[in-house]
């Protein structure tokens, strides 16, 4: 039987959407379709898979995402299904534990395309709001509005990931 | 060849280049070098995809066809990686009697451990 399940998460918080993916897993509900806000679960065995999210550097039919999504699958590691870049993987746990990266500069360099989305993302948000609010006659102002208030969520979202960035950056002045 | 001598490699490095003296493909690495270390060292996939790119970049491993399997690409050192793997063996030795020398001086691993 298929579920669906309707919830936000913000791209910056994609390890909490693998934290609630795996516990959805745990309770036997294995995702199986990912869209906007919306996830499709498939009923089975509790725990069986845990998962990982990536932003990929390339679309996912990219020869590039290609090659890459094909050497992960080698390994055990399913597609379950992609947002623009965004890839959902997930792993059968009685295969060992699921990790996409396992030092830390690999983790900067993810962290670093997440932040190269969401600053140019930011500044359109930001320039387009200024332009409807101050600029433009015929456009609504509320319009503008929303733009520069999503900029400002665009702000939040690169203040947390550039948190995670730091905490890593020290850490690497003794470790790996 | 200055990038030869100089700085450490990584350890996922490292153990990448000590598991492609003979062929392998990329899951065979993973459990080669798990292994290799007792478990203690886990590479994870995307980590490993990365260092593999680098190194065929840098031109220290190359990429072979898998006469079985046309999908699952070998891998294997080169001459060149295989010299980069050997000053990296040295330098651990410096590192490694470094610090054996040293503690055994102080006998410190007498009292603390």
């Amino acid at each position: 039987m298929k579920k669906t399940i309707y919830k936000l998460y913000w791209a910056w918080q994609f390890d909490k959407e693998e934290k609630w993916l795996n516990e959805c897993s745990a309770k036997g509900l294995h995702l199986c379709d990912v869209g906007v806000f919306r996830y499709t679960f498939e009923e089975g065995n509790p725990g069986a898979y845990s998962h990982k999210l990536e932003l990929l550097e390339n679309w996912p039919s990219h020869p590039e995402s290609v090659a890459y999504i094909r050497f992960l699958e080698d390994t055990g590691v399913e597609m379950v299904g992609s947002i623009l870049r965004w890839v959902y993987f997930r792993k059968k746990t009685v295969d060992g534990q699921f990790d996409l990266f396992s030092d830390i500069d690999s983790r900067i360099k993810h962290l670093n395309r997440i932040l190269m989305l969401f600053i140019p993302l930011m500044i359109v948000e930001f320039v387009i709001g200024t332009i409807n609010v101050f600029f433009s006659r015929t456009l609504n102002q509320s319009v503008g509005t929303i733009n520069i208030l999503l900029g400002f969520v665009f702000v939040y979202g690169i203040y947390v990931i550039n948190k995670k960035k730091q905490k890593l950056k020290k850490e690497r002045m003794i470790y790996e | 060849m200055s990038d030869l001598t100089s700085g450490a490699l990584t350890e996922a490095v490292y153990y990448i280049l000590l598991s492609l003296i003979e062929p392998c493909h990329g899951y065979g690495i993973m459990q080669h070098v798990e292994k290799l270390s007792n478990g203690r060292v886990r590479l994870a996939a995307g980590t490993l995809y990365g260092a593999i790119n680098s190194l065929l970049e840098k031109n220290w491993v190359k990429a072979l066809d898998n006469p079985s399997d046309s999908r699952k690409k070998d891998y294997q050192i080169t001459d060149l990686g295989y010299r980069a793997l050997n000053s990296e063996i040295n330098r651990l030795k410096e590192l490694y009697n470094n610090g054996l020398s040293i503690i055994k001086e102080n006998k410190y691993e007498e009292n603390n451990l």
